[in-house]
C-alpha cells in the first residue's frame, strides 16, 4: 500500500512540475524553461527543506505541533542576520563573499538555537502549551527587534535587509540557490544514512538509552541539520510559519508508518507538490497576485487550530 | 493604596504629556511658546493631538483588554492579538473595497460590526477549549490571529491596497494630526461608560452561574463588554495601527498589584495604559532622533518581555 | 416552598432528570444524595434557572420561576454552583459585598455594609477580609464564597458539593455553621452532598435521587438504612447509629 502511494504522489509532483513549467509559456522556449526551472528548482528545494526540518523537529521533541517556524527558528535567522548587518554595517556586510557570509550565518544559528532548544525544551513534560506559546511569543519578540534595529540602522541600509523579510517564491538568487541545492542535499544523505536511529529517537527520552542510542547527542546532531535547512529556507524566502506544519501533517495522514525511511522521502515530495502546486493555481490557473505564502499561511494556520483543539480536547 | 497608584499614575501622565509636547522632529522650547505664534501652531496642529492620541489609546485599549479578560475569564488574553484587531482591520478593508464613497462613519461602524463578530468567532472557540488549559486561550488566540491577518493580507494583494495593511497593522501616531485622531475620543467615552457598570464587569468574572445567581443579566453585560471592546479595538487600528499586548500587560499588572475590584482599579488600569504608551510613543521619538521609530515596534519588544514575564511567573493556584 | 412538578430534562439526547416531583418545604437544612450522574446538580440549576426549563413546572412560593425577575429571584433564592474556579483576583470583603449586588446594584447602602460585617463576622472571616482569594486554602476559599451566597440574604440557598476538596475539619466545620446559621436565621438550604454521612449527620431531610429520578425522601434516621445505600448506591454497607444518628460504616 505505502508503495502504491510513494508512485501516486511522486506522479503528482511530476506532473505539476511538468504543467509548472509548461502551462501558458510564450516566446522562446529555451528562456521559458531556464527561468522558470531555476524557479521550479527553488520551490522543490525549499518545500523540502521545510518539510524535512518539520519533521525532524517533531521527531526530536516528540510531538506533532511544533514546528521550527512556531518555535521561533527562523525569525532567529533574521534577527542573527539584522544583527550582523548593524554589527558590520552594510558595507562591510556586502563586501563579504556570499558563501562565507551565508556559512557565518549559519553558524550563529546552529549555537543560538541550540540555545533556544535548550532553553524551550527543558520544561517540556511540564507545560507544552506554555513553551508553544512562549516560542510564538518569541518569534514576535525577534521579528520585532529585527525592525527595531533595521530602523536605527541608516535608513539607506534599511533596504539591504528589507529583501529578506518577506517570503516570495518568485524571486531567488542563482548562486545562492546552487549552494543550497548542495547543502540540503548532503544533509538529505546524511539523514537517509541515520534514519533507523531517527527512528529510535522517535521513540522519547528513556527508550533510546536502554535501546543504546544516547538521545542528547543524536538531538544535537538533528538540531544541527536543521538549522542547516531553516537557514537555508529562510535565507531563500524568508520566514513561512505554518507550510512546515501542514506538509507534516498531511504526511502522517497519508503515510501511516513510523519509518523515517517511509515519512521522510513522503515529506519531502509532499512539500514540493504544495509549493509548486500551490504556485501553478494560484499563479497560473487563478491569476492571482498574492503570494502562495499568504495562502499557505491561513491553511496551515487552520491546521494548526485544527490540531490544538483536538489536543486540548483529550 | 489604589489612590496612591491613580495619584502617581495621574502625576505620571501630566509629566510626560509635558515632555511629549516639548520632543518632536521640530525642536520646541516652553519659551518659544509665548515669541513664537508658529510654535502655538505647531503645539495645536501636532504636539497636543499626538499626547492626546496616545493618551487615549492607552486608556482605552487597556480597558478594553481587562473586559475582553473577563469576558474570556482568561488572564492571557487581550483583543488586538486575539483576533479582534485583525477583524477590525479586515472590516475597514472591506468598506474601502466595497463602498469607496461612504463616509468614515459608516466605514468605522463596519469595522466596528466585523469587530464584534471577529471576537464573538474568537469566544465560541473559547468556549470549546478545556478550563484547564488556561495557556491555550492566548494561543488560539495568536493563531486565530494571524488567520485573519492573512486573510486580510490576501484580499489586500488582489485589491492592491498592501499599503493600507502596513499601516494598521503597525501602530504608529507620528501621523496624528489635528482632525485625524478625534474618533479616539469616542474611544475614551466608551471606556469611560464601561466604569459605570464596572461592578457588573467584576461579577462577571465570577462567571456565569455565579452572575447568574446574584441577579445579573449575564447575556446583556456579556454583550456591552463584547461592544466596547470592539468598538475600542476599531477606532484605535483605524486611527493609530494596532498596538498589542498593552491591554495585557497593564490589567495584569494592576491585577497583580490591586487584584481585580473593577470599580477600584479599572481607573488605575485606563491611566497606566495611558502612562505606557505615552512613554513608549516618546521613547520611539527619541532614539533615533530626528527619525521615528513606530511605536508598534517598540512595543514588540517591551510587550512581548512582559508577556513571557507573565506565562512564567504566573500565581501558584492560577 | 420550592414545588417541582414533572419536571424532566435532556442534554444532548440523554435523560438527565425524569418526571420528578419534589416539594421542598421551608426552613431546615436538605441534602441532596445520590450517585454521580444521578441529576442532582442538574435540578439544582434547573431550580436556579442557571439552565432553562425544558418541560415540566417549577414554582417557588407559589410564583412560576419562569415569570420571575432576574433582580426578584436573586433577593428569592442564591445559588453558589460547583465548581468555583475564577481567575479573578478579589478580596474577602469585596467578594461578600458582591452578595449585596441584587439590592444595591454595586453602590453599597449602610445597610449593606451592616450585613456585610455580620457575614464575616458569622463566617470568621473577619482576619482575612483584605486577602485575595487566590491566596487561601481550599476550605478559607469555600467559606468565603458561602459567606458572598449568605449575604444574599436569600430565603433558600443551593449549595452544590461544597464540601469537594475539603479535609475533614473544614467540612465539618462548614456544615455545623450552615445548620446553626439555618436555623437561626430561618433560611431553606439545600445542599447537593456525596458523603451520605455528612447528609445523615447534618441534614434535616435526605431526598435521595438515582438515574434522573427521586427514589426516596425523609428524615435521616427513616432513610439511611441498608437496604437504602443497596438501593440507591448499589453498595453493600453496614449501617450502625451513634447518638441516635445513623452512620455508615465505610
Amino acid at each position: 500500500m505505502l508503495r502504491r502511494r510513494f508512485f501516486w504522489l511522486l506522479l503528482v509532483l511530476v506532473v505539476v512540475s511538468v504543467l509548472f513549467l509548461t502551462l501558458g509559456a510564450k516566446g522562446s522556449w529555451g528562456f521559458t524553461l531556464w527561468f522558470r526551472g531555476q524557479k521550479l528548482a527553488s520551490l522543490l528545494l525549499i518545500g523540502g527543506a521545510i518539510s524535512t526540518a518539520t519533521i525532524l523537529f517533531q521527531t526530536i521533541t516528540h510531538n506533532r505541533i511544533l514546528t521550527p517556524s512556531i518555535m521561533g527558528f527562523d525569525a532567529l535567522f533574521l534577527l542573527i542576520l539584522t544583527v550582523m548587518v548593524f554589527g558590520l554595517g552594510a558595507g562591510g556586510y556586502t563586501q563579504l563573499p556570499k558563501v562565507w557570509l551565508f556559512f557565518l550565518n549559519l553558524g550563529v544559528l546552529t549555537l543560538a538555537s541550540v540555545g533556544l532548544f535548550a532553553l524551550l525544551l527543558k520544561d517540556q513534560s511540564s507545560d507544552l502549551m506554555r513553551m508553544v506559546l512562549t516560542g510564538i511569543i518569541l518569534g514576535v519578540m525577534f521579528r520585532s527587534l529585527s525592525s527595531l534595529i533595521q530602523r536605527l540602522i541608516d535608513p539607506s541600509e534599511f533596504a539591504v535587509l528589507q529583501s529578506a523579510s518577506f517570503a516570495r517564491f518568485n524571486r531567488v538568487d542563482a548562486d545562492l540557490l546552487l549552494l543550497s541545492t548542495g547543502l540540503v542535499l548532503v544533509t538529505w544523505i546524511c539523514l537517509w544514512t541515520m534514519r533507523h536511529r531517527l527512528d529510535i529517537l522517535a521513540l522519547g527520552e528513556v527508550l533510546p538509552v536502554s535501546l543504546g542510542a544516547d538521545p542528547k547527542r543524536g538531538q544535537l546532531v538533528i538540531l544541527m541539520f536543521i538549522s542547516v535547512l531553516v537557514s537555508v529556507s529562510t535565507a531563500l524566502v524568508g520566514p513561512v510559519a505554518f507550510l512546515g506544519l501542514l506538509v507534516s501533517s498531511l504526511t502522517y495522514r497519508l503515510i501511516p508508518s513510523w519509518h523515517h525511511g517511509h515519512i521522510l522521502p513522503a515529506a519531502v515530495l509532499i512539500g514540493g507538490i504544495t509549493l509548486v502546486g500551490g504556485q501553478l493555481v494560484l499563479e497560473r490557473i487563478l491569476h492571482l497576485e498574492t503570494p502562495l505564502a499568504v495562502v499557505v499561511e491561513c491553511l496551515g494556520g487552520l491546521v494548526f487550530l485544527f490540531l490544538i483543539l483536538r489536543k486540548g480536547s483529550t | 493604596m489604589p489612590r496612591l497608584w491613580l495619584l502617581t499614575c495621574l502625576g505620571l501622565i501630566i509629566a510626560l504629556s509635558v515632555v511629549s509636547i516639548f520632543v518632536g522632529v521640530i525642536a520646541l522650547s516652553p519659551l518659544d511658546l509665548f515669541q513664537d505664534p508658529e510654535a502655538l501652531q505647531l503645539l495645536a496642529v501636532s504636539r497636543l493631538p499626538r499626547t492626546a492620541a496616545a493618551v487615549l489609546t492607552g486608556c482605552s485599549m487597556a480597558v478594553s483588554g481587562q473586559i475582553m479578560q473577563i469576558l474570556v475569564r482568561n488572564k492571557f488574553v487581550e483583543p488586538i492579538s486575539a483576533g479582534t484587531g485583525q477583524a477590525a482591520a479586515l472590516g475597514i478593508l472591506l468598506s474601502v473595497l466595497l463602498f469607496p464613497a461612504a463616509g468614515l462613519a459608516i466605514k468605522m461602524s463596519l469595522a466596528a460590526a466585523t469587530a464584534l463578530l471577529g471576537t464573538m468567532g474568537f469566544l465560541a472557540l473559547v468556549q470549546r477549549l478545556p478550563p484547564t488549559e488556561p495557556l491555550l486561550v492566548p494561543l488560539v488566540g495568536l493563531v486565530y490571529g494571524g488567520i485573519l491577518g492573512a486573510v486580510m493580507v490576501f484580499i489586500a494583494y488582489q485589491a492592491d491596497l498592501l499599503q493600507y495593511v502596513d499601516v494598521w497593522m503597525l501602530g504608529e501616531f507620528s501621523g496624528v494630526m489635528r482632525g485625524r485622531y478625534e474618533l479616539l475620543w469616542i474611544a475614551g467615552i466608551a471606556a469611560l461608560v464601561s466604569y459605570l457598570i464596572a461592578d457588573q464587569f467584576a461579577i462577571l468574572g465570577l462567571g456565569r452561574d455565579m452572575s447568574l445567581s446574584l441577579g445579573l443579566n449575564h447575556r446583556q453585560v456579556m454583550a456591552l463588554g463584547l461592544l466596547c471592546v470592539s468598538v475600542v479595538s476599531a477606532l484605535t487600528v483605524v486611527t493609530v495601527g494596532m498596538l498589542p499586548f498593552i491591554g495585557l500587560v497593564v490589567p495584569n499588572l494592576i491585577s497583580r498589584r490591586l487584584g481585580d475590584n473593577l470599580r477600584v482599579t479599572l481607573p488605575v488600569t485606563a491611566l497606566l495604559g495611558g502612562v505606557f504608551v505615552l512613554a513608549c510613543d516618546i521613547l520611539a521619538r527619541v532614539i533615533r532622533h530626528p527619525y521615528e521609530v513606530p511605536v508598534g515596534t517598540v512595543f514588540g519588544v517591551l510587550g512581548t518581555l512582559a508577556f513571557l514575564w507573565l506565562i512564567y511567573a504566573r500565581p501558584r493556584h492560577a | 416552598m420550592i414545588r417541582i412538578r414533572n419536571l424532566s430534562h435532556q442534554i444532548a439526547g440523554h435523560d438527565i432528570l425524569r418526571n420528578v416531583d419534589l416539594d421542598l418545604s421551608k426552613g431546615g437544612l436538605t441534602a441532596l444524595v445520590g450517585p454521580n450522574g444521578a441529576g442532582k446538580s442538574t435540578l439544582l440549576s434547573l431550580v436556579a434557572r442557571l439552565a432553562a426549563t425544558q418541560s415540566g413546572a417549577i414554582e417557588i412560593n407559589g410564583l412560576d420561576l419562569k415569570k420571575i425577575s432576574h433582580g426578584d429571584l436573586a433577593q428569592l433564592l442564591a445559588i453558589l454552583p460547583q465548581v468555583l474556579t475564577s481567575t479573578h483576583r478579589i478580596s474577602v470583603q469585596d467578594l461578600v459585598g458582591f452578595g449585596r449586588y441584587p439590592y444595591s446594584h454595586g453602590r453599597l447602602t449602610s445597610k449593606d455594609r451592616q450585613v456585610i460585617e455580620q457575614v464575616l463576622a458569622s463566617f470568621e472571616l473577619e482576619g482575612i477580609r483584605h486577602r485575595f482569594l487566590d491566596t487561601l486554602s481550599g476550605g478559607q476559599r469555600q467559606r468565603a464564597y458561602t459567606a458572598m451566597a449568605w449575604a444574599q440574604d436569600t430565603e433558600y440557598l443551593l449549595l452544590d458539593e461544597p464540601l469537594n476538596n475539603l479535609d475533614i475539619a473544614a467540612s465539618r466545620s462548614l456544615m455545623a455553621r450552615l445548620k446553626r446559621l439555618a436555623e437561626q436565621e430561618r433560611r431553606t438550604i439545600v445542599i447537593v452532598l456525596h458523603d451520605i454521612n455528612y447528609a445523615a449527620g447534618y441534614a434535616d431531610h435526605i431526598v435521595a435521587m438515582k438515574a434522573g429520578e427521586i427514589v426516596e425522601a425523609g428524615a435521616p434516621e427513616a432513610i439511611v438504612t441498608e437496604a437504602f445505600l443497596s438501593r440507591v448506591f448499589d453498595t453493600e454497607a453496614q449501617v450502625t447509629h451513634v447518638a441516635g444518628r445513623p452512620l455508615v460504616v465505610v
